[in-house]
């Protein structure tokens, strides 16, 4: 099933402010998860297992590291579902 | 016509007594974060730990794990002699062979009782309790005594940044004997053995003896353990909230039955997001010794059911969910009618 990026970062934004506690006006597509949103590494694991189960698709643990932006993870959400 | 064998039939069987010994020094974060570049509150952020004990030259894993077990049979108003099998959870008992068991049956004096160590890391003890249980039920045993104890200091690298302020030392002890009804449900076991590498202690022994090139991540020639915590994180928490569902299912119960809690003490948020998965009500009373005594791995679970009589004593014949996971990866979880009061 193909997603929107507006889908996506829709639906990054409820999950990280349920995990988080990071309003959801705060996340943009270029905040760094880390730096920028304070969303530590075992909070990236909850954040990543919502995402699998929201949208369908498997994020490998290798992959986790690598998405350092809100960009990233919606890139990667994308073009696993497309 | 050849004849048929004969066999034994048990009983049900009952956690009667739990017993522990905690090392003396508590070591608080301060002492630890110099050598990883870390603070006080990152440690309690992302571990829940304040706090954990580290046994000195004289607390060995034999010393912990025998006065873990005295407690444990004077609790039940047993002695050593009453004993017909002897389980030892643990990682750490510094010698290939003989085991642990064999040695602290000799210490209490009572050589005689069949005897061996579990190698099932932090799920260790739920395994020994599994077993202790099957072999009464099958009547080839009426009163185990299963130890988890470690001394993972020994094993534990303090400038590696992943681990140095997670794991501790410990021991404790369940006596484990015949009841009318059950007290111990169906156990829920199994293994994800294609993540052997995301807990381990390398390099072999061998390895350290033959080969120079053959270093621990920090460059020491010792089988520190390390850790891929995101990883583990993410297969404890969603993984292990379902196979402690089943564990529930299979002895008939819901989360609304339950009166306790006590998973291996990991680390406070696998344990606080562990419990959200499964709907845990607030009317269940969670485990967290992890707070003040850190990861002890096979021992986490006997001492953090002590802690948690010793602070809630309406818990003593009460339900509660244990869930033992780890190194391997593997994990067993059971429910248990926790010991009347002694």
């Amino acid at each position: 099933m193909a997603l929107s990026q507006a889908d996506v970062l829709a639906g990054i934004k409820e999950i990280v402010e349920e995990v988080a506690g990071i309003p959801a006006a705060k996340i943009e597509l270029d905040k760094n998860f880390t730096d920028d949103l304070e969303v530590d590494s075992l909070s990236m694991v909850e954040v990543v297992v919502a995402c699998e189960e929201r949208f369908g698709v498997k994020i490998p643990d290798e992959k986790v590291t690598e998405l350092a932006t809100v960009g990233d993870a919606v890139n990667f959400i994308v073009n696993a579902a497309a | 016509m050849t004849k048929v064998i004969s066999t034994k039939t048990g009983t049900e069987s009952q956690i009667l007594a739990v017993g522990s010994y905690r090392p003396k020094r508590l070591v608080p974060n301060s002492e630890i974060v110099d050598r990883i570049d870390s603070s006080d509150e990152w440690i309690q952020q992302r571990t829940g730990i304040e706090t954990r004990r580290f046994a000195g030259s004289d607390e060995t894993v034999l010393d912990m794990a025998t006065w873990a077990a005295e407690a444990a049979l004077k609790k039940a108003k047993l002695t050593i002699s009453d004993i017909d099998t002897i389980i030892v959870a643990t990682i750490t008992f510094p010698f290939q062979a003989p085991s642990a068991a064999t040695a602290i049956l000799q210490r209490l004096g009572h050589p005689k009782a069949a005897a061996f160590d579990v190698n099932a890391a932090c799920a260790g003890f739920s395994y020994g309790v599994a077993m202790a249980h099957d072999f009464i039920k099958a009547g080839t045993s009426k009163h185990v005594l299963v130890i988890g104890a470690e001394k993972i200091s020994d094993f534990t690298d303090p400038n590696d940044r992943a681990t140095a302020f997670i794991f501790a030392d410990g021991a404790g002890a369940v006596v484990i004997g015949p009841s009318r009804d059950a007290g111990i449900g169906p156990v829920e076991w199994g293994s994800d053995a294609d993540s052997r590498d995301a807990i381990l202690m390398n390099p072999s022994w061998v390895d350290i003896r033959d080969n120079e090139t053959q270093l621990t991540k920090a460059g020491g020639k010792w089988p520190n353990i390390s850790q891929e915590g995101q990883k583990v994180f993410r297969w404890a928490v969603f993984s292990m909230s379902k196979a402690a569902l089943s564990a529930l299912k299979s002895a008939g119960l819901t989360v609304n039955d339950l009166d306790a809690f006590i998973p291996h003490q990991a680390n406070i948020r696998i344990i606080e997001t562990m419990a959200k998965e499964m709907d845990m009500p607030d009317s269940v009373i969670i485990a967290d010794d992890i707070r003040t005594n850190g990861n002890t791995s096979a021992a986490s679970i006997p001492l953090a059911m002590d802690a948690l009589l010793d602070k809630h004593p309406e818990l003593h014949g009460k339900l509660a969910l244990l869930i033992g996971y780890g190194a391997g990866l593997v994990y067993a979880g059971q429910v248990v009618r926790l010991p009347e009061k002694p």
